[in-house]
């Protein structure tokens, strides 16, 4: 003890024990509050401030109660870019797609994605860049906007509190009609929170009626869908009510269903309704017989434009992402769209999901190492292969319909009529479609990778069939 | 007595104090057992734990018993370990995510395995099973302990499909 009662007695001594004593504490002391921190996180989803409504479609009101995900959810904005996705050009202008692959603006001829096509942005900028478009120097549809805005209320508003009806007559109003009466009831917002969540619950969702009707058509159709086992479901019961996504569907298949509203197949023009074509399956062919079934009001068979060059009535694929995610095996493995693309962060002691809906491949070790364990080069290698497999073999389809074209116009200079080239119009319909399907779809193949190369097979070969048949249809006039 | 050392047992005092409520609020006791949920305490585990309640050895082996070494200075010594590389990883949030299994962890795991299924594996195990050329028993085995990758699930068997 003489040694311990010499330190008491020197004043530095017992100064130095004290700030010992001292440090240690504020480090007690600290780690005390960080458990008190960590275990509250864990407790609390959310607290809710301010009430928001079915009415409440501006971000900003949101954001008081959900912190978290409202900034995820504005980064939106920022630019990304894969190898094969995201965009060169400037930040406000995208670079144009029809200039990079010169096919598609051939393939285009006769429709206005001809004029202005480029390269996605972001979540936050689905409205601003859907007013400036140049395709919007031709008069567009209020459809449009069933996707591109926070639309709900006015859907209400013009069904007299029935959504449906009153989606059902947007499509008889201009774009700038319906987009100016959406600025008027101030709803004038990108797709937003209560788009995809119950506003009383947080519940994810899914509000749009385009997309409602068409997964109805789906389940009463005899398609398999191993991949939503609730409708396979839905099917063997009494089917006393239409197949309801919201009641029927499990959580993961909503983590699907809520992107499904928009990154589809669609009708999106003035001479009927927005109709998702799912009534016969979700397969490239499935969909196309689906319009080929299709008539216009006029008794016309369905098609999207004619095109310029060769006279062919042409099926415009819009984005499938749905549809070929359905042919893969992601999704028969039960892995849904939010999965990769919004998948959880982990934020302290809370888990929230990702709200900057995005590429995985910015996000590998949450999106695909949860599931893969490999290095996230290794991963990146792997996708990048599938995705170089589809670009080659879509560069190829591309140049077998010009080739087509090619055949189509010089059977036209020596003076075949439409009644001569019936059946090469036909197979350019059927070649581009599938074309378009995989060309217009935003995986670069990744989402069904063997699907996509089937798919492309058969735009090949049906453009092959086609160029065959126009440059051989003077034999067919002499053998009649 | 003299004062100095009055000031300074009570500061002791209160610093033991401090630190025993810290180590009871965040249950600190709870480690010394084999209990599963204590493994819960850092939230992190959330997953793992709710995954393994799933597997098929949620009924013959716990949290420790696959991953902690057998014998009891060894487990004790490794419990010590990880407790505190969680804790330290956990409390700084330095650590890189997905979290992964380290190259020790791995092989006490690998010694579990065969601890248990000794019988069955003899004929497999002459020579090391946990160098780096040998093949874990969890390479194909992988979801006995965790199920479907955390949580994930396929789509419905048939005769998880009827009746709603």
């Amino acid at each position: 003890m003489s040694g311990a009662s010499s330190i008491l007695k020197s004043k530095i001594g017992i100064v130095v024990i004290v700030i010992i004593v001292a440090a240690i504490s504020a480090v007690v002391t600290a780690l005390l509050v960080n458990i008190i921190q960590r275990k509250a996180e864990s407790k609390n989803g959310y607290v809710r401030l301010v009430e928001v409504t079915e009415d409440d479609t501006d971000p900003e009101k949101w954001k008081t109660n959900w912190p978290k995900q409202y900034d995820s959810y504005k980064k939106t904005s920022l630019a990304t870019r894969t190898r094969f996705g995201g965009h060169g050009g400037s930040e406000a202008l995208p670079e144009q797609k029809i200039e990079r692959d010169p096919w598609l603006k051939r393939m285009f001829k006769g429709y206005a994605f001809s004029i202005d096509y480029r390269d996605r942005r972001g979540h936050a900028f689905m409205l601003e860049d859907q007013v400036n478009t140049e395709r919007q120097t031709k008069p567009q549809t209020g459809s449009c906007l069933h996707c591109h805005a926070s639309i709900m209320p006015l859907y209400r508003e013009l069904g007299n509190g029935d959504a449906i009806a009153g989606f059902e007559e947007t499509y008889k109003y201009s774009y700038s009609d319906l987009n100016q009466m959406l600025k008027d009831s101030g709803n004038d917002h990108p797709v937003s929170c209560v788009d995809c969540h119950d506003s009383e619950t947080m519940e994810i969702r899914v509000t749009r009626p385009g997309f409602i009707q068409g997964i109805q058509a789906l389940a009463e159709s005899d398609a398999p869908t191993p991949h939503l086992p609730s409708i396979e479901q839905w099917r063997e019961g009494p089917r006393a009510a239409p197949y309801d996504p919201n009641e029927d569907a499990t959580r993961s298949e909503m983590r699907s269903y809520a992107c499904a509203q928009c990154h589809v197949e669609y009708y999106c023009a003035s001479n009927m309704k927005l109709t998702f074509p799912w009534g016969k399956g979700l397969k490239a062919e499935e969909v196309e017989e689906f319009w080929d079934d299709t008539t216009f009001s006029n008794g016309e068979q369905f098609f999207d434009y004619t095109h310029k060059e060769s006279g062919a009535k042409i099926l415009k694929a819009q984005h499938p992402e749905f549809e070929l995610w359905s042919q893969g095996i992601h999704a028969r493995s039960g892995v849904s769209c939010a999965d990769c693309h919004m998948p959880y962060i982990r934020d302290g002691a809370s888990k929230v999901s990702d709200h900057w809906v995005r590429s995985p491949l910015l996000n590998v070790n949450r999106a695909c190492q949860t599931c893969h364990r490999f290095s996230e080069e290794e991963l990146k290698e792997r996708v990048d292969g599938i995705q170089q497999r589809n670009f080659d073999l879509l560069q190829r389809a591309g140049a077998a319909l010009m080739g087509q074209l090619d055949a189509i116009n010089e059977a036209r200079a020596q003076g075949a009529t439409d009644e001569d080239l019936k059946e090469a119009l036909e197979l350019q319909r059927k070649a581009q479609w599938r074309l378009d399907f995989i060309a217009a779809e935003n995986s670069m193949g990744f989402h069904a990778p063997q699907e996509a190369a089937r798919v492309l097979g058969e735009a090949i070969d049906y453009a092959w069939q086609g160029t065959v048949s126009a440059s051989t249809w003077q034999d067919k006039e002499t053998q009649q | 007595m003299n004062k100095a050392l009055l000031a300074l047992v009570i500061l002791v005092g209160v610093m033991l104090g401090l630190g025993s409520f810290t180590f009871y609020y965040g249950e600190g006791h709870s480690y010394l057992s084999k209990n599963p949920e204590a493994c819960l305490n850092c939230h992190i585990m959330g997953p793992q734990f709710d995954s393994w309640q799933k597997a098929s050895h949620h009924t013959a082996a716990t949290c420790v018993q696959c991953h902690l070494p057998q014998s009891s200075i060894y487990k004790y010594i490794s419990k010590a370990e990880n407790g505190f590389n969680h804790s330290k990883a956990f409390t700084l949030q330095n650590f890189d995510e997905p979290i992964t299994i380290t190259e020790k962890n791995s092989r006490i795991l690998q010694q579990n395995c065969i601890y248990c299924h000794s019988a069955i594996t003899e004929n497999l195990t002459h020579g090391s099973t946990t160098d780096a050329n040998a093949l874990s028993c969890v390479h194909c085995h992988r979801t006995v302990g965790h199920g479907e990758p955390l949580g994930l699930g396929g789509p419905l068997r048939q005769e998880e499909k009827g009746g709603i």
